[in-house]
C-alpha cells in the first residue's frame, strides 16, 4: 500500500502534489517554501505530471493566476511563506469570497521586520480571519497527508473554500524524515478529478464571477461563506475517516497525547508538539500527570470539542509561536474563548516562544510543566520562553 | 430590501447569470446629452468603437441612409444613441471627425428631443 521514503517536509508536500497531479501550479520562490515548487517543477520538467506550471513575477501575481485558473475550472495550487503571503494578501482575501477551492501549502516563517527567514507563525496567523481553512502539520508525514485532506474538504460541494496546509519553516520543511508515501493509484482514486458545478471555460453556460456587491448584497454573500466554514468542520471529519482507511492514521480536530488523568496540559501547534511529546513521556515516567494537546484544524476552530477536552484538566498552558500585539496571542485567544461557556474552567497560562526561529528546548518545556503544576499563573499576561531579560 | 433574495437563495459567492449589465440602465447617470446630427454623419463607426458602453446601436442597410452632403450611406450605419445606457461621457463628440455630435446639458433638452 505504501512505501517509506526519506523526504523533507517540502519534498513530502511536493510528493503529495505529484500524486494529486493538479491542472495548474503557479510558482514563485520564497524561503523556506521554495523547495516545494522547486521539487514539483522537476516533476513537471521530467514529464511525470500533466500540470502546467506558471512562473510569475510576484506572489500577488501567483495568487491572481491561481484564482484565474481555479475560476476557469482547473485544480490549481500555489505555495508560499511569510513575505510572500503578505504580498499576495489582497488576492488571498478575495479567494474565499469567490468560493474557489484552492489548496496552498504555507511553510511558516516569521514576518518582517526585522527580516528573518526562520520559523514562527506570524505569517499565517495574520490570515486566520479571512476565510481560509487552516490545517497545521507537526512533521513531514502530516504535511504530506494533510494535502489530500485539505483538497477533498476544499472541493466538497458543501464547502468550496480555500485551504492552507501549514508546516514549520526549516524545522519541518528542510529536515529529512521517513515518510510513508501512499501508492499513486490510491491517491488518484481518493482525490479524483475536480468537478466544479460551474466554471468560466464552460462557454455554453456563461455566468458572472466576482461582481460588485454593495450594502444590499455583500452581507448575504459573507453569510454564505460562514455557512461553508460551518460545513467544513463536519466535512473535515468525514474526509478524515475516508483518508484514515487508506493511511491507518487518525484525523481528529486536535491530537490528545497522554492526556488521560492529566492535571497539566500544554497546547502547542506544529513541530514544537513533537518536542513537547518527548517531555511528556519523560515527566510521565517520573510520575507527573502531564499531557499535550496539538490543534490540527485551526480554521474553522473546534471550540466545542476543545472545551470538552480542556475542562478535564486542572491547568492548561498555551504556547504560541507568534504574538497578536495588543491582544491575547492567537492560539491562546481561541483556547480562552473556547472555555467561556463552561462553568468549570482550568487555570490558564499563555506563553510565547520561538519567534524568528528561536529554538525551544526540552528543558524549557519541562520548566513550563513545572510552572503549570506549581499553580503560580496569571491568565491575563503571557510569559516568554527563551527570551533574554 | 425585503424584496431582495436572502443568503440561501443567492448564487454561491455572489455569482450572477451572464450579461446582467443589460438590465442596468446607466442612462440615469447622465448630466450631458449627445445630440446627433445625421445630416453631417459619414457613418465612419469611430463613435461606435469608442463608446465605452456600447450605447450607439448600428444596423445593416441595403437601401442606405442619407448623411453628410446628402450622400447615401449603405452597409453598416449608426443609429440614434441608446439613452437607456448612454452616460453622457462625451467621448463620441470628442472623437467624431465631422463634429456631428454636440453635448448639451440635460436640463437644456427640449421636450421634442428623443428619449
Amino acid at each position: 500500500m505504501s512505501v517509506t521514503k526519506p523526504l523533507t517536509g517540502a519534498q513530502a508536500t511536493a510528493e503529495a502534489m505529484r500524486q494529486i497531479n493538479p491542472d495548474v501550479v503557479v510558482a514563485y520562490p520564497i524561503t523556506p517554501q521554495t523547495p516545494v515548487v522547486e521539487f514539483f517543477s522537476e516533476f513537471v520538467a521530467n514529464g511525470i505530471v500533466d500540470t502546467e506550471t506558471i512562473p510569475v513575477e510576484s506572489e500577488h501575481s501567483a495568487m491572481s493566476a491561481t484564482v484565474g485558473a481555479a475560476a476557469a475550472g482547473a485544480r490549481a495550487m500555489c505555495a508560499t511563506s511569510s513575505q510572500g503571503l503578505a504580498l499576495m494578501w489582497e488576492v488571498v482575501a478575495a479567494t474565499p469570497g469567490l468560493r474557489l477551492p484552492i489548496v496552498m501549502p504555507v511553510v511558516n516563517r516569521a514576518l518582517s521586520a526585522p527580516i528573518n527567514i526562520h520559523c514562527d507563525h506570524s505569517d499565517s496567523m495574520g490570515a486566520a480571519t479571512i476565510g481560509w481553512m487552516q490545517i497545521f502539520s507537526e512533521n513531514a508525514q502530516e504535511a504530506y497527508e494533510n494535502m489530500f485532506l485539505a483538497l477533498k474538504i476544499a472541493e466538497h460541494p458543501d464547502v468550496l473554500l480555500p485551504a492552507m496546509v501549514l508546516q514549520d519553516g526549516f524545522i519541518t520543511s528542510h529536515g529529512v524524515e521517513n515518510v510513508k508515501v501512499l501508492g499513486d493509484g490510491i491517491v488518484k482514486a481518493f482525490v479524483g478529478d475536480r468537478n466544479p458545478d460551474r466554471y468560466l471555460l464552460d462557454v455554453k453556460h456563461p455566468y458572472t464571477i466576482g461582481p460588485l456587491a454593495l450594502p444590499d448584497y455583500y452581507f448575504e454573500i459573507k453569510r454564505q461563506q460562514e455557512e461553508a466554514m460551518i460545513n467544513a468542520k463536519r466535512v473535515y471529519l468525514e474526509v478524515g475517516n475516508e483518508l484514515s482507511r487508506l493511511t491507518g492514521n487518525k484525523y481528529p480536530y486536535f491530537e490528545e497525547y497522554r492526556t488521560d488523568g492529566a492535571e497539566a496540559v500544554i497546547v502547542v501547534l506544529s513541530s514544537a508538539a513533537g518536542t513537547a511529546k518527548d517531555v511528556v513521556d519523560e515527566l510521565r515516567n517520573e510520575g507527573k500527570k502531564v499531557g499535550l494537546i496539538k490543534p490540527i484544524l485551526f480554521r474553522p476552530f473546534p471550540y466545542k470539542e476543545m472545551r470538552e477536552a480542556l475542562v478535564k484538566f486542572a491547568v492548561v498552558g498555551v504556547l504560541d509561536r507568534s504574538m497578536s500585539f495588543g491582544s491575547y496571542d492567537p492560539l491562546y485567544a481561541d483556547i480562552r474563548n473556547s472555555l467561556f461557556e463552561s462553568e468549570r474552567k482550568p487555570k490558564l497560562q499563555s506563553y510565547v516562544f520561538g519567534l524568528g526561529g528561536r529554538d525551544i528546548f526540552k528543558s524549557e518545556i519541562r520548566q513550563v510543566f513545572n510552572e503549570l503544576l506549581s499553580g503560580n499563573l496569571d491568565s491575563e499576561h503571557h510569559k516568554y520562553i527563551g527570551l533574554r531579560g | 430590501m425585503a424584496d431582495k433574495k436572502g443568503w440561501k437563495d443567492l448564487m454561491r459567492g455572489g455569482d450572477l447569470p451572464a450579461a446582467t449589465s443589460v438590465q442596468y440602465k446607466t442612462g440615469s447617470w447622465r448630466s450631458l446629452r449627445p445630440v446627433f446630427d445625421p445630416s453631417n454623419c459619414i457613418h465612419c463607426m469611430i463613435c461606435v468603437s469608442y463608446c465605452p458602453d456600447m450605447a450607439i446601436p448600428t444596423k445593416k442597410t441595403d437601401e442606405g441612409v442619407t448623411g453628410k452632403a446628402g450622400r447615401v450611406y449603405k452597409g453598416i450605419v449608426r443609429l440614434e444613441t441608446d439613452f437607456d445606457y448612454c452616460k453622457g461621457c462625451g467621448i463620441c463628440a470628442t472623437e467624431c471627425p465631422t463634429k456631428c455630435i454636440t453635448m448639451i446639458r440635460e436640463e437644456e433638452t427640449v421636450e421634442s428631443s428623443s428619449r
